[in-house]
């Protein structure tokens, strides 16, 4: 058996950046396992622009995003295992994993971070009546395909679900030459960025069609049409509605799910809202020493959040390694179930540091309302958003001297 | 001059043509379809039944406790995942439970082993989540599960180890007695053949009524199915049947031989032979009716949804042997439901009738024995790591839900029948099987698809014919 101080699961922009920073805070024993051929993660097959932003102040493509943190991994010679494939977590951090040159092998870590990533619905989990023919694609398969592959896999598409990746493809493929002829979202409102509503079909006259959903595909060996018909407010199906579009390829861009298969196997605790672990301000799951960040945690909208986070669980994971395990008092965050869920699910109001980011999405989207923070009896935050819709993640930032004497924090949105 | 040709390359001909095999002669498959198992035995409930349904004398009862016997020395011999888990047909408070009785007593009469009736507290002990109001059930422990792929490829690779011929992509457009012989036109080809094995599923009426005036009528019975994850997988230990009534047999509730949790069918009787699609109204019924018999299956958990078409024929038995008008044409037609059970009964009893017909000597070469595609995940540590160094494909993983390595779609690639689509290497190693639906690994196993079955990217199918994945290069 080998051994690390530090194991990092997926070498993705949240992987990269939790090695980088946690080399930063001293831990000298790091090995990034990643199941690609290459670090980087999905943002190698992004290769649009608008990635950092917030990090770099200047608008990067997806490689170009990836490479900054690679140098700096590679400047710090942190250790990396490509192609290598993480088969097991135990609950004493034991990570078997496996590739061609080494084999199957086991590392015994002081700490670990997740930082698996996500993968998207498919066709299966959304249960679309219909054949089963070639051509259903998810987004990110259709992307990989046309940006990485060079190959095009459709000539004229439908596309269902609104999510980021779908809207970047509607415009990948049309400047690939291919017809998109919709977009179809099943709710009210679009899953992805208003950014990416306007950059990529308003500007190419491709048509969003909210409240709409795929209610059948024929084509017994190819795709060669699907029907999309208006969803009622229980989302059903309304008869009558049906519109039959001829087309080679249906891309599903349907939300993406955190791939949590290797931490539940650990004993992780996953919430039912985020798919991804249950954490603290440490972003520490249940399971001591195991830190997760990035999709695997809750999917994110822009990569520079995700590195963001990620700096925090190296750091984090970083002091458990040089400190061990504290025992420390921790409350909750409670949410009115207008805001869905929170990230982090817990506070540590002692160990906590001066200030904290608490992220959070909005279950439906509301105009002229208020974010409402309460603790201890007192309203910390109330802040008024114009807007606040699903498919844009939010943050508040909290305040280590307001948590002093609370036994929990509330956060949720107050309507007009 | 082929000896036999056989029509159809499901469970039922790949079973007929390795019990052939054991003789000497020259035989031949025909599959209208791009690989072996592509119609009905691709998508059914992967049951290997007990044989209590069917009413005694019937061939589906002699074939279906026959097969069932069989069935587990195959799985070893030929190297198919079986595991006999038991079943369980459950009777609500509010139905007829003498029916379960009479059940029983078919059972008996069928020459089926252990049947016993059972009461809700042991019913309960045996599977937590059956449905509140079930009061009692007959408990078969000789039901089995089966993986319907592995069997019939198992079938089909040891007919072709032992020098049995395939013709892929070769749907029969004729059959002509010509003298002592039979032509046989596909659209490509003619074949002569002394004898014919008409094992071709929906289409078997079509086949036998080219050659004989005592016409046969097969209804396509579509049934839709729900697949979900492994998660879900234990969800019921045994399979769970309904008491058949007045709404149908109802739907099983099952665990599949992978670990998956299956719900289904539907039946509905359709005029379209190819008519595998899902609907709306089929996965709610299944969804609806489920509940009857299981509570808290966890819906949020299905990876996937299918439909298979049941060859339903008019007279509502197997209808197998030698046509009266059209002598040397054998029938194995209306095979439905226990058709997966018995396919190996049939194939035996099919095989010896026509070798016998055709007085062939027998194959002294034949080695009955298959060794599948190796499962790394079944090896220890040690093991795993030997292998990897001896070939290190093995060392990759492709398909991450299903934990697929290179070393094993390779194997299954370059074997014995090889496959040759997408759907060929999901149905001989898992890979795109699981939970993300082939998201990620598609790109990958068309690579190797490329590189072992020597294709272009554009000739990468799904499940051969039109079913391109790419269209060429980008800009």
């Amino acid at each position: 058996m080998e051994n690390y101080d530090l194991v990092i699961v997926g070498g993705g922009p949240a992987g990269l950046a939790a090695a980088i920073s946690a080399r930063k805070d001293g831990v000298q024993s790091i090995l990034v396992l990643e199941r690609d051929d290459r670090l980087g993660g999905i943002l190698n097959q992004c290769i649009h622009n608008g990635f950092g932003l917030h990090t770099f102040n200047e608008e990067l493509t997806g490689p170009e995003y990836a490479g900054r943190f690679i140098s700096q991994l590679l400047d710090e010679k942190i250790e990396y295992r490509l192609n290598t494939m993480v088969m097991d977590i135990s609950h004493d951090r034991v990570v078997t994993a496996m590739n061609s040159h080494d084999g199957l092998f086991q590392i015994q870590a002081k700490a670990v971070v997740l930082a698996m990533g996500c993968r998207e619905r498919s066709r299966g989990a959304l249960n679309i009546p219909g054949y089963r023919p070639a051509g259903i694609y998810t987004a990110g398969c259709a992307q990989r395909l046309v940006n990485m592959e060079g190959e095009m896999p459709g000539k004229k598409v439908v596309i269902l679900g609104s999510g980021d990746i779908g809207l970047i493809m509607a415009r990948r493929m049309t400047l690939e030459g291919a017809k998109v002829e919709v977009v179809a979202e099943l709710m009210p409102y679009s899953g992805g960025l208003k950014r990416n509503i306007v950059q990529c079909l308003d500007d190419f006259g491709i048509p969003l069609k909210l409240s709409h959903t795929v209610v059948n595909i024929e084509g017994k060996k190819r795709v060669e049409a699907v029907t999309i018909a208006e969803v009622g407010p229980d989302r059903k199906p309304i008869p009558g509605t049906e519109e039959r579009y001829e087309c080679d390829t249906l891309l599903l861009s349907c939300g993406l799910l955190p791939e949590n298969e290797l931490s539940k196997e650990c004993g992780v605790e996953l919430s039912r809202v985020t798919n991804g672990p249950v954490v603290n301000d440490a972003l520490e799951t249940n399971v001591p020493g195991v830190f997760a960040c990035g999709n695997v945690l809750h999917v994110h909208d822009l990569v520079d959040f995700v590195s963001m986070e990620a700096k925090n669980a190296g750091h984090y994971a970083a002091a458990f390694i040089q400190n061990g395990e504290q025992s420390e008092l921790t409350i909750d965050v409670i949410c009115d179930g207008k805001v869905r869920y929170t990230v982090p699910q817990m506070i540590r109001p002692e160990a906590m540091e001066d200030t904290l980011t608490v992220r959070f999405r909005v279950a439906n989207v509301y105009k002229n309302a208020s974010v409402v923070v309460k603790a201890g009896g007192r309203e910390l935050i109330r802040r008024k958003k114009q807007i606040m819709a699903p498919g844009e993640m939010e943050q508040v930032v909290l305040k280590k001297a307001d948590l002093a004497s609370a036994d929990k924090v509330e956060i949720g949105i107050e309507e007009a | 001059m082929y000896d036999v040709v056989i029509i159809g390359a499901g469970a039922t001909g790949s079973a007929t043509a390795r019990e052939l095999s054991r003789f000497k002669g020259k035989f031949l498959v025909l599959e209208a379809e791009a690989d072996v198992c592509s119609g009905t035995t691709k998508a059914n409930s992967a049951i290997v039944h007990a044989g209590y349904d069917a009413v005694p004398g019937s061939k589906k009862a002699k074939y279906n406790v026959d097969g069932s016997e069989m069935m587990e020395a195959l799985s070893k011999e030929l190297d198919f995942p079986y595991s006999r888990i038991g079943s369980l047909v459950v009777c609500r408070k509010d139905q007829d439970r003498s029916e379960l009785e009479r059940l029983l007593e078919q059972g008996k009469k069928n020459g089926v082993r252990d049947l016993r009736i059972i009461e809700r507290d042991e019913i309960v002990e045996m599977e937590p989540n059956i449905a509140d109001d079930i009061e009692c059930a007959l408990y078969a422990p000789t039901a089995a599960i089966v993986c319907p792929f592995g069997m019939n490829i198992a079938f089909a690779e040891n007919a072709a180890d032992n020098g049995v011929e395939f013709a892929f992509n070769s749907r029969v457009t004729s059959i002509e007695k010509v003298g002592d012989h039979f032509s046989i036109k596909t659209d490509t080809d003619t074949y002569e053949t002394r004898a014919v094995v008409n094992a071709a599923g929906v289409y078997a009426d079509v086949l036998h009524n080219m050659v004989s005036e005592k016409k046969l009528h097969i209804t396509a019975r579509k049934g839709e199915y729900e697949l979900f994850d492994k998660s879900a997988g234990n969800h019921v230990r045994h399979t769970i049947f309904q008491l058949p009534s007045k709404l149908g047999k109802g739907i099983l509730v099952s665990p599949t031989v992978h670990g998956n949790l299956l719900v289904g069918p539907t039946a509905t009787d359709i005029d379209d032979k190819e008519g595998t699609n899902t609907t709306a109204d089929g996965l709610s019924q299944v969804e609806k009716m489920s509940a009857l018999s299981v509570k808290n299956i966890p819906y949020r958990s299905v990876i996937t949804s299918f439909a298979g078409l049941r060859a339903h024929e008019d007279g509502g038995d197997f209808i197998i042997g030698e046509c009266d008008d059209c002598k040397g044409f054998f029938d194995a037609a209306g095979i439905e439901s226990p058709g997966l059970s018995s396919a190996p009964a049939i194939g035996k009893d099919l095989g010896q009738m026509v070798a016998a017909w055709l007085g062939l000597d027998e194959n002294p070469l034949f080695n009955g024995t298959r060794k599948g595609i190796l499962d790394p995940k079944k090896l220890s540590f040690e093991e795993r790591n030997e292998l990897i160094k001896k070939n290190p494909a093995y060392g990759q993983i492709i398909c991450r839900c299903e934990s697929v390595t290179a070393g094993e779609i390779i194997d299954a690639i370059t074997r014995t029948l090889g496959a040759k689509t997408l759907d060929g290497i999901k149905r001989r190693t898992r890979a795109g099987m699981g939970r993300c639906q082939a998201g990620f690994c598609t790109p990958r196993q068309m690579d190797l698809l490329e590189k072992y079955a020597h294709l272009t990217p554009e000739g990468v199918t799904k499940s051969g014919g039109d079913s391109v994945l790419v269209y060429g290069k980008t800009k």
